[in-house]
């Protein structure tokens, strides 16, 4: 009973301040008060599984009561709960910050309703034990993630917006192509029914190429070398609070799924890692960070970073060993904060400075020492400098790339997290530094409310760099579990098998 | 698109497209139908109606903008899941009476999903017809 209400709930809450905030549409206030209290009530059903998680194991649900694997499976592993969670964090944040940004238009036209479509697609994706119904979950991102993107935007957006949606709906006809294959070899769709069916020698070489469609699938959501243009094409013509919920969660998505197909339908554990999955990782980081020294725009810089930053966690997969895959964990909750932030942050600077273009910005230290601070704790924590989390997140992983022995890899990451360095200093000197431009715009004051989300998610940041011990426990826990699937089996099946 | 025929036959159409999907809403646990079909069936009616009349009659006959059906048809769907938690079961379980007709949750979700599909369908087609005119 616990199990079906907790693992219900997170769900409930999106569903059902999506319904609140669809039937109070029109009013401004109304609006604001359901968009956030709707992501707090996620924000604690996600304490409350985390916490029951780590408790007494795997939990499951069936809905509907139909047992699987002929059912719907909602499961959660300490990995989807850790996931769950900061979701929540974030959607708080996010949402504090867009009621307090006071964009009484975007907040007409359906802003926050479809800001928690978009948390259940995320939630359900962490959440359910079936792949038909992560496809369903994808689309329902998929779907909300286009409102929001261009409604936020206005008609300019509807370009990149279009290519946005292809691409991922491209990203969909692998996945659903995958999804066929593989129900014609083992007949059903079911998660851990998949795992064991899988686990015949036949069936896996059977199903051999869906792992790579799957892969292709998942690396255009994840923003995967070489299919991460549509990223930094689309992110940054977003309203900030969109951009940031984006930055912060869609791609995690694709890794989510990523990790959770390759640890459990096709193990990488069992084969020693995969080098053709490193190289691709690495690619990803070099392309990302190179392309974002390019860019004299800030979320433009940013968005090239979350590619290169995607390349780190599926390193961690890619080298499959316990220690690399707890990294790639701290890795996905340590980005997800930090990432969210710079975009808030980004969204600051544009209403100080009156612009994102680095070369339209100056000396906003002088004239705004909190925004400083504000930008330098993610930034730093981004590149990796030690105490914030991205240190602990970079070093973890590089502990497991050596262990792998996997001499390359660490070089790229080491050398990517000097070019990041870079990049944030760029950011720094032009935007914060240097002469103020001469059409500098009187400083508006910015909202409070805005200022208090990124100042929250800049102490989280700080407390995981600080506290980080605990959060690398759940962590190595979290990838204890994966790399047990019979676990996870047993779970979902029952002693069944 | 407004002629005698088109005006006179809807008039004779619309109630029974109506009777229909309600029909169709009904039968629908055990059989063909429920919810979905049902509701794209009704939202045909009041499409009809706006070709013959223009969207202003229909949208009056509606009374509800469209639009708002769908967070009220989503909550009804919402409340038929939630039933089952009341009994200690896992959300979505189909709740029935001991004995009698078939008058379950599994009906009061597809009435919200009969609602929700006729609110998002009118929701789009009355926007295209008034862009187009």
């Amino acid at each position: 009973m616990t199990n079906d209400l907790l693992l219900v709930a997170p769900l409930l809450a999106a569903l059902g301040s999506a319904i609140a905030g669809a039937l109070a549409a029109g009013r401004a206030t109304a609006q604001r008060v359901i968009g956030v209290a709707g992501a707090g009530a996620l924000l604690t059903s996600a304490v409350a599984l985390v916490v029951h998680v780590h408790a007494t194991g795997i939990a499951t649900t069936q809905l509907g009561n139909w047992p699987a694997p002929f059912g719907i499976t909602l499961v959660a592993d300490l990995f989807s709960a850790l996931m769950v969670l900061v979701t929540g964090v974030v959607a708080l944040c996010v949402a504090v910050y867009a009621a307090s940004e006071n964009d009484a238009r975007a907040l007409g036209a359906g802003f926050f309703p479809f800001f928690h479509v978009l948390l259940m697609g995320v939630c359900g994706a962490f959440l359910t034990g079936d792949l038909f119904n992560l496809y369903v979950w994808f689309e329902v991102m998929l779907l909300a993630s286009f409102v929001l993107l261009t409604a936020t935007a206005g008609p300019s957006a509807l370009r990149s917006g279009l290519a946005y949606v292809s691409l991922n709906l491209l990203a969909s006809a692998f996945f659903l192509v995958g999804v066929a294959v593989l129900y014609g070899v083992a007949g059903t769709l079911n998660l851990a029914d998949l795992a064991v069916k899988l686990g015949q020698p036949e069936a896996r070489e059977a199903a051999r190429p869906v792992a790579a469609l799957l892969l292709v699938a998942f690396g255009i959501k994840a923003g995967l070398f070489p299919v991460f243009f549509w990223l930094p094409a689309s992110y940054p013509t977003a309203g900030v609070a969109v951009s940031a919920l984006f930055a912060g969660l869609l791609t995690k998505v694709g890794v989510y799924a990523l990790i959770r197909v390759f640890t459990l339908l096709f193990p990488l554990q069992d084969a020693g890692g995969s080098v053709a999955l490193v190289a691709v990782a690495s690619a990803t980081m070099i392309c990302g960070v190179l392309a974002a020294a390019s860019q004299a725009h800030v979320r433009r810089i940013l968005s090239f970073h979350i590619v290169s930053q995607i390349g780190y966690m599926v390193l961690g997969l890619a080298l499959a060993t316990p220690l690399a895959l707890a990294s790639a964990i701290f890795y996905v909750l340590h980005h997800i904060v930090t990432k969210t932030n710079l975009f808030l942050v980004g969204g600051l600077i544009r209403r100080a400075g009156g612009s994102e273009a680095l070369g339209e910005l100056g000396a906003l230290a002088v004239r705004r020492t909190g925004l400083a601070v504000l930008f330098a704790v993610p930034a730093l924590s981004l590149a990796g400098v030690p105490p914030l989390s991205g240190f602990f997140a970079k070093l973890q992983l590089l502990r497991a790339g050596l262990d792998a022995e996997a001499f390359v890899a660490v070089f790229i990451a080491v050398a990517v997290g000097l070019l990041t360095l870079f990049s944030m200093a760029k950011i720094w000197i032009e935007a914060f530094w240097g002469e103020a431009p001469e059409n500098a715009a009187p400083d508006p004051t910015l909202p409070r409310g805005a200022v208090f989300a990124s100042a929250g998610l800049a102490l989280l940041t700080v407390a995981l760099g600080l506290g980080a011990e605990g959060l690398w426990q759940l962590a190595n826990e979290a990838a204890a579990t994966l790399l047990e699937p019979e676990r996870y089996v047993r779970a979902v099946l029952g002693a069944r098998s | 698109m407004t002629t005698l025929i088109v005006r006179t036959a809807t008039r004779y159409l619309m109630p029974l497209l109506l009777l229909f999907s309600l029909f169709l809403l009904w039968r629908g646990h055990h059989e063909p139908g429920g919810g979905f079909v049902g509701g794209l069936v009704a939202a045909t009616a009041f499409v009809l109606l706006a070709i013959a009349d223009g969207t202003s009659a229909a949208r009056r006959l509606l009374r509800i903008a469209p639009v708002r059906l769908v967070p009220v048809g989503l909550a009804t769907s919402l409340v038929a899941g939630l039933g089952a938690f009341v009994l200690g079961r896992p959300f979505l379980t189909g709740l029935w009476p001991e004995a009698g007709i078939a008058l379950g949750t599994p009906l009061l979700f597809d009435v919200g999903v009969y609602l929700t599909v006729v609110g998002v369908v009118l929701t789009i087609l009355f926007a295209l017809m008034e862009e187009g005119s």
